[in-house]
């Protein structure tokens, strides 16, 4: 894959996460395999509801384990977390692996100072005293650039505003230097002006403390920015898997081209955009053979009944779930990009 | 924050002033019967009628008397400050009497609200933590039970239960501490429990939700993303914001009670601050009525206000100006 330039932290193979509700059950995410490295940021891209959060959740052991069937493996540095005790569990979350998440108005407590939650963050795998915890935090906000953060600790969350409380947020998940950073949709609740402040935090912070980093996003433009290699997801599953620049240049999976023609940017006027026909499907009863086909303009016959299984097509190419033959890939991919540039 | 609370406190004198003036006119425009006709022994003739009526202030109209009220209750009357004035009935100390019946009712309240505080929450965090098992099945039943009994089945059932049949209970009435404290908790246990159990009931479905709701909120998930045991998860992520709006009910419930514990008083035969009220109402004995309205629209007034700064020190979000 594309980063050996570090140790393999994370190894997911065939995770599968399903809710039994009421009406049914919820295929939330099926088969989903994938690698992190130190140094490594992945990105994993898809719509609403296509598993990505899920997929994370799953990995930290943040969905309620009686209410949701989880199967698959993820090795972490040699652990499978899906079959650990949840007090060990427990020990890797905030220390080894932390998470970065959504909304930072909702996710820091209202009612305890922003320094108290980061130390209490340390001090959850610490025995050092309250004064070191303290400092730690003190020293992380610093890091993570706010001003004055020996006084700022002393603020509450509704003190700060969007963006520094997403710099808090990652400050609390550095607090004992993880392996591993995940960050859920860090910058989607943030003005775009601080969105790019955040993203360059990100990918300072995955420096300096060398860790490896997974970026959840709908936002290709985001992932284009920063990640080294792409995992595009639908409706539970993997359509495509690559590095970042090969994603972006040769797109393989019709609906990774979808995706790359409704995203606006600033050489694209508005009317080029293409969306993609039609919604994600229901979960609860996803289409037959491969899931994107009743919205894909390409489909054939085997589309509907047979499921595409992720594979590389050729030499040269990267992993995608898609019946197309490879040249037709390659050509409709060719006239794609000259749509996009004309 | 001063500001506030001197601000608040007016409010709350303009507040209790309209109460009173209010107990006023409902007692001239609701005719019950004349007063005046209770003690004028039988076949009285106008004379008499007119002088009874001097003797208890009744000759004038309904706004002199409320002014009458207002300034005897700031300069104080024969029976020391603050003025309340005499029954009608026995010519007795207003002032006198409600302090002599207060404790019944305080301690009865006080009594009930530890029993109700610390069930009503903990039932309701056990029921929320085992939500869906048999444990939250029971106590939510318990809940409903509690909710759908009325309190004058309850005392009946818990004295016939406790006092006839086994003894646990001393029975009706009342023991003040002062003279023997075995005496005064064999009779109050049994009014607290059935006073608590109401209140009990409301507060474990209350902290259950709120408890429920909260643990649904995203700071607690970044709790747990901290690998924070699920012990202080709950414990400290999820109850400090589920209790907020308990603290404001607990204020105004025991508030509320200062009038309005009269059937756990008259179950119990207690003759605390209710049974005055009642007895007032009943014989228009306009005085004790305007003493217990009093006592018990300055308890819901304060109890307010001590719950709106408590906030301010629970939730940093609320800064009074």
């Amino acid at each position: 894959m594309t980063s050996s330039r570090g140790e393999r932290l994370l190894d997911v193979r065939g995770l599968t996460v399903r809710f039994p509700t009421s009406d049914g059950i919820v295929q939330a995410v099926s088969d989903v395999s994938f690698s992190l490295s130190r140094g490594e940021t992945l990105g994993i891209v898809g719509e609403s509801g296509s598993g990505k959060s899920v997929s994370n959740l799953a990995i930290m052991g943040l969905l309620n384990r009686t209410r949701t069937v989880i199967a698959g493996e993820v090795d972490f540095k040699g652990r499978d977390l899906l079959t650990l005790p949840p007090d060990d569990l427990r020990k890797v979350r905030g220390k080894e692996i932390a998470m970065v998440f959504q909304d930072p108005f909702a996710c820091l407590h209202p009612m305890y100072r922003v320094g108290a939650q980061i130390a209490e963050a340390f001090s959850a795998h610490s025995d050092a005293g309250k004064d070191a915890a303290w400092s730690r935090a003190v020293e992380l906000l610093d890091h993570v650039g706010i001003p004055n953060a020996k006084s700022r600790a002393r603020d509450y969350p509704h003190q700060f505003s969007g963006g520094m409380r997403q710099r808090a947020m990652i400050a609390m998940a550095l607090v004992h230097n993880p392996d591993i950073l995940i960050c859920d949709e860090p910058t989607t609740a943030l003005d775009v002006t601080v969105q790019a402040q955040i993203l360059e935090l990100i990918e300072d912070v995955k420096r300096e403390f060398d860790i490896g980093v997974i970026l959840v996003t709908h936002d290709l433009g985001v992932v284009a920015e920063t990640a080294n290699s792409v995992m595009v997801m639908y409706a539970g599953r993997v359509m495509e898997y690559g590095p970042a620049a090969e994603i972006f240049s040769r797109p393989q999976h019709p609906y990774a081209w979808g995706l790359l023609d409704s995203m606006p940017s600033i050489e694209r006027r508005l009317d080029a955009l293409v969306p993609i026909e039609g919604s994600p499907p229901s979960l609860l009863a996803p289409p037959s053979g491969c899931p994107f086909h009743p919205r894909c303009p390409y489909r054939f016959e085997p589309c509907a009944t047979e499921r595409p299984p992720l594979k590389v097509p050729a030499d040269n190419a990267h992993l995608d779930a898609c019946h197309l033959p490879y040249e037709k890939k390659v050509e409709l991919g060719e006239e794609r990009a000259k749509k996009v540039a004309a | 924050m001063t500001f506030y609370i001197a601000r608040r406190l007016f409010w709350t004198a303009i507040v209790v002033a309209a109460v009173i003036a209010i107990t006023f006119i409902v007692f001239y425009l609701l005719p019950a019967g004349d007063p005046a006709l209770r003690f004028a022994g039988k076949n009285p003739n106008p004379q008499e009628l007119e002088l009874i009526r001097q003797r208890l202030g009744l000759d004038h109209p309904w706004y002199i008397q409320f002014l009458k009220f207002i300034k005897n209750f700031f300069t104080g009357d024969q029976y020391g400050w603050p003025g309340l004035g005499y029954t009608f009935a026995g010519q007795s100390s207003v002032l006198h009497l409600i302090l002599d019946r207060a404790p019944r009712t305080l301690f009865l309240i006080a009594g009930a609200a530890v029993i109700w505080l610390f069930s009503g929450v903990s039932i309701g965090i056990i029921s929320a933590v085992r939500r869906r098992t048999i444990i939250d099945r029971a106590a939510m039943g318990f809940a409903l039970f509690g909710i759908s009994a009325p309190v004058f089945w309850l005392g009946l059932m818990g004295l016939y239960i406790f006092w006839r049949q086994l003894g646990w209970s001393s029975g009706t009435g009342y023991v003040s501490p002062a003279d023997s404290i075995t005496g005064f908790v064999g009779h109050m246990w049994l009014p607290w429990v059935v006073l608590a159990m109401l209140y009990a009931a409301f507060y474990a479905r209350m902290t259950r939700n709120n408890l429920l709701e909260t643990l649904g909120e995203d700071y607690i998930r970044t709790a747990r993303a901290k690998g924070l045991t699920e012990r202080r998860v709950i414990f400290k992520h999820g109850l400090r914001a589920s209790l907020t709006p308990i603290v404001t009910m607990f204020g105004l419930d025991i508030a509320l009670l200062v009038g309005g514990a009269v059937i756990t008083e008259s179950v119990f035969n207690l003759q605390g601050l209710g049974y005055l009220a009642i007895n007032g109402a009943t014989t228009q004995d306009l005085p004790t009525v305007l003493g217990v309205v009093l006592l018990a629209a300055l308890a819901v007034a304060l109890m307010n206000l001590v719950v709106d700064i408590l906030y301010a020190f629970i939730d940093p979000r609320v800064r009074y100006s």
